[in-house]
């Protein structure tokens, strides 16, 4: 492969590329992300390639893995160019129907569509799609337009122009200026402005700085930073490349989880081709500016994420947190000058050098510019990845492209921001979302996890939940954030089992404030899934703790389940499937759960036929006798 | 070295550059208390029960003394209502682990803070870390660490190491505030000692020469 030794070299390479590429030629787009791979994409793919062999069109058809377009819940999601059609959840099977009809007759295979579940009506194209229309993919439409693993494809999308244009058209000074302009916030969590850490370290004497990827994505739920580097990982590199030549940094580290490997291998893929092309390492395009970086991966710490653990991590440690009272930009890797962001900030930034600070300002609200990719999961009947400038509301995402509650069920609270985060209640959905108005609410943007629950989530337990994740996520260093998480699982624990006693709530907002001491920000905000949920449900807090009583009837020890004899047909479903043989029934009797040997696994409640709901939960008061025996026959 | 004008609890104080808000107060008289800090020890911060409240700007955090470095016209505050309530809990905490160390009996008179608050966790471990870092800073040796993390943290001697280097030094002993090494250094050592009847392992390791 030629090195690029000038970026008039990189406008002649593109232009070759470009026009190797026919835009009227058929062109099968299957995601190969993570998500859609564990549902069978690489069979669907594989499929592709020999149906179209048996056919005789591998020259006239391309086949490419693409990375993630975000609606996981649908996958593995094929798209046809030209015509944009897109399938949802293709099967291999499905592949011969879709060579035939849809490349060679041009038909579409409307089985295969998506079906718009208020109206019934079949979506052709992918840009119609409510789940779609309804976003601003500034970032996230790039994935399915290229494979990941070619820098073919990133170079035909105009790749690495910003690059380019930032190493011979601006100083430093001047990209520096572009960023602040832009107001780009980090996207990892705290929202931090990129252009003051980025500052901070360009101005720090040392001449040795160091730039960093944060791609040690934790948040249980979250999964749009995997999304970014599986599915386009130049574009993070080039991101890195731009920050590294402002701040005068001349190596760069990526930080990435182990647990992400298809992560791991197309960015490691994407650095050789980069470097292969010129692209990184020595003398960047004949510019002179240097800059080499290496993949870090780390070993599945939670606590990594936070900048100086992963600073110490980096450096070969075990990865707990250190004081920043001095800044990491100024004193972080090896103590030299580090400047660490998120991988979504990291590919906000050729954007904003190619098309300029406002039109990145035009997205968003006054605090919190551009747009911000969540992970939308839970009880959602549209899980995936969902990207949206700042500014709209809570409603618009979980009810436009969430496509609301599956099952009837009632919105109960979403949570964002992770373990750090809170949970936000039905009151406060017209909500805009930006960086300052959910830490408002008592939750947090964080690196964008979207939870959302429903009637049937209790949320005691949630709070319990995070706790009990950060329980053994927490590194252990400082007493609060360490003994501080130890006693409130201990009392939420009481709680949820029916052992809670008065003055609990007291003593968990008690544990809360002493938190506030602790060394680093995942102990400081490890409270606010407990404080968030005291704040907007004290009432099932009170109902567990004084009447025993769980209102979302989920916390197993507080509830029973208990057959209406009333309505029960003695149909033996129940008594069939109960795995613990609780249920005692028979032919045209009614049936009773002995409740000493009920495991409270729910299967009863469940199968109970929809006709009759003979089986009931019940939380808070006693259960009823069970039918004496002279009255069980029917 | 350039003098730093800061306040701490009403008094105005002169700091050089480079002073953790510890030192400074020393320096006029005022004890901010620590379990963890070490004169000799890199600044750790894990204890913090050196926690005081700062003001940054108008805005009141709190932050840990023995690393905090002295900063221009700081309003530092040692004994808020806010600092004596979150180390009252702190205490209680470690009092859950250590309910018989004295300097935790000490603080706990300070602070009214309630030593059966919470459930007893026998470990006698309050994760100071002092044996840790000064088996690894000054005696460069490696031989007691930390395992595992989260509420699972806790110290142990590697056998490997703690075999040939421990038997003859000791130095980590009395840093302990809790007695809790002792009590793990004897397990250790049960665990590494043979049975007298066997005589020995028959390597060559110092340990077991006695």
């Amino acid at each position: 492969m030629t090195r690029l030794s000038s970026p008039e070299k990189l406008e002649c390479a593109r232009k070759e590329i470009v026009a190797k590429i026919d835009p009227s030629k058929p062109c099968i787009s299957v995601c190969a992300g993570a998500g859609c791979l564990a549902s069978g994409a690489a069979e669907v793919i594989a499929a592709f390639k020999t149906e179209l062999e048996f056919h005789g069109l591998t020259t006239e058809v391309n086949t490419r893995g693409t990375g993630c377009p975000g609606f996981c819940e649908r996958g593995p999601i094929v798209m046809i160019y030209p015509g944009e059609i897109c399938y949802l959840q293709v099967k291999p099977a499905d592949v011969p129907e879709i060579v035939s009809h849809t490349i060679k007759e041009k038909k579409v295979v409307e089985r295969l569509l998506y079906v718009n579940p208020a109206t019934g009506e079949k979506v052709t194209r992918e840009s119609e799609i409510p789940f779609y229309k309804n976003q601003q993919r500034n970032i996230l439409s790039e994935n399915i337009r290229l494979d990941s693993k070619s820098i073919d494809d990133y170079l035909a999308i105009g790749g690495y122009s910003a690059l380019s244009k930032v190493l011979f058209q601006m100083k430093p000074e001047d990209v520096m200026g572009e960023i602040k302009k832009s107001n780009l916030r980090g996207r990892g969590g705290g929202g931090f402005p990129a252009w003051r850490k980025w500052e901070e370290s360009r101005n720090a004497p040392d001449p040795i700085k160091y730039v960093i990827v944060n791609a040690d994505e934790g948040d249980p739920g979250a999964f749009m930073d995997r999304a970014l580097i599986e599915g386009n990982p130049h574009s993070i590199l080039e991101g890195l490349i731009i920050g590294a030549y402002a701040v005068g940094a001349h190596e760069g580290f990526i930080y990435v989880r182990q647990e992400y490997p298809l992560a791991v291998v197309n960015i490691n893929l994407a650095i050789r081709q980069a470097a292969e092309r010129g692209l990184v390492g020595k003398d960047i395009l004949g510019s002179g500016f240097d800059f080499t970086v290496k993949v870090h991966m780390g070993a599945g710490a939670f606590v990594c994420g936070e900048s100086s653990a992963l600073m110490t991590a980096l450096e070969g440690r075990a990865g707990e947190p250190r004081p920043k009272y001095i800044h990491t930009a100024v004193k972080g890797v090896w103590d030299h000058p580090s400047v660490l962001n998120n991988v979504e900030t990291w590919a906000n930034v050729p954007q904003i050098i190619n098309k300029g600070a406002d039109w990145f300002t035009q997205y968003g609200t006054e605090g919190s510019k551009g747009t911000k990719i969540f992970s939308l999961v839970g009880k959602i009947s549209n899980t995936g990845l969902v990207e949206v400038p700042m500014g709209v509301t809570l409603r618009e995402i979980i009810e436009k492209i969430g496509g609301g509650i599956p099952g009837g069920k009632k919105f109960k609270a979403v949570q964002t921001g992770g373990p750090s985060g809170g949970c936000i209640p039905e009151a406060q959905l017209d909500l805009v979302v930006d960086f300052d108005q959910l830490t408002k609410a008592g939750s947090m943007m964080g690196s964008g996890g979207m939870i959302v629950m429903d009637e049937d989530t209790c949320m005691v337990d949630i709070a319990r939940y995070f706790i009990d994740f950060l329980k053994d996520e927490s590194c252990g260093k400082c007493t609060p954030c360490r003994e501080g998480i130890r006693q409130m699982l201990r009392v939420l624990t009481n709680i949820t089992t029916g052992k809670g006693k008065e003055g609990d709530i007291e003593l968990l907002e008690e544990l809360a404030e002493s938190m506030g001491a602790a060394l680093c920000a995942l102990g400081k905000s490890a409270p606010n899934p407990v404080l968030s949920t005291i704040r907007y449900f004290r009432d099932e807090y009170e109902a567990h703790i004084r009447q025993q009583r769980c209102p979302a009837l989920a916390c197993k020890e507080m509830i029973a389940f208990h057959i209406d004899p009333a309505k029960c047909k003695a149909c033996g479903t129940c008594f069939k499937q109960c795995p613990a043989e609780a249920i005692e029934g028979g032919k045209k009797r009614i049936h009773v759960i002995d409740q000493e040997k009920c495991t409270k696994c729910g299967t009863c409640f469940d199968v109970c036929p929809k006709q009759f709901g003979a089986v009931g939960k019940i939380s808070g008061e006693p259960v009823p006798p069970p039918v004496p025996e002279e009255k069980r026959a029917l | 070295m350039s003098e730093i004008h800061l306040q701490i609890d009403g008094k105005d104080v002169v700091a050089s550059e480079g002073m953790t808000l510890v030192d400074a107060a020393k320096s006029v008289g005022i004890t901010i208390p620590t379990l963890c800090h070490h004169e000799k020890l890199e600044p750790y911060g894990g204890c913090r029960i050196c926690t005081v409240e700062v003001e940054v700007r108008g805005w009141p955090k709190l932050v840990a003394g023995c690393i905090y470095p002295v900063e221009k016209d700081l309003v530092v505050r040692t004994r808020s209502e806010k600092v004596d309530k979150v180390r009252k809990v702190l205490v209680e905490e470690m009092l859950a682990h250590a309910p018989d160390s004295e300097q935790l009996k000490v603080l706990a008179e300070e602070y009214g803070a309630d030593k059966d608050r919470f459930d007893k966790h026998p470990s006698f471990c309050i994760h100071c870390g002092l044996c840790v870092r000064y088996c690894a800073e000054i005696k460069k040796k490696h031989a007691v660490g930390f395992v595992d993390r989260g509420s699972n943290r806790e110290i142990s001697f590697f056998p490997e190491i703690a075999g040939k280097e421990c038997w003859d030094c000791k130095e980590c002993f009395p840093l302990c505030p809790t007695s809790a090494l002792q009590a793990a250094y004897v397990l250790a050592e049960s665990l590494m000692s043979p049975p007298e009847e066997a005589g020995g392992c028959g390597c060559s390791c110092s340990g077991h020469k006695k």
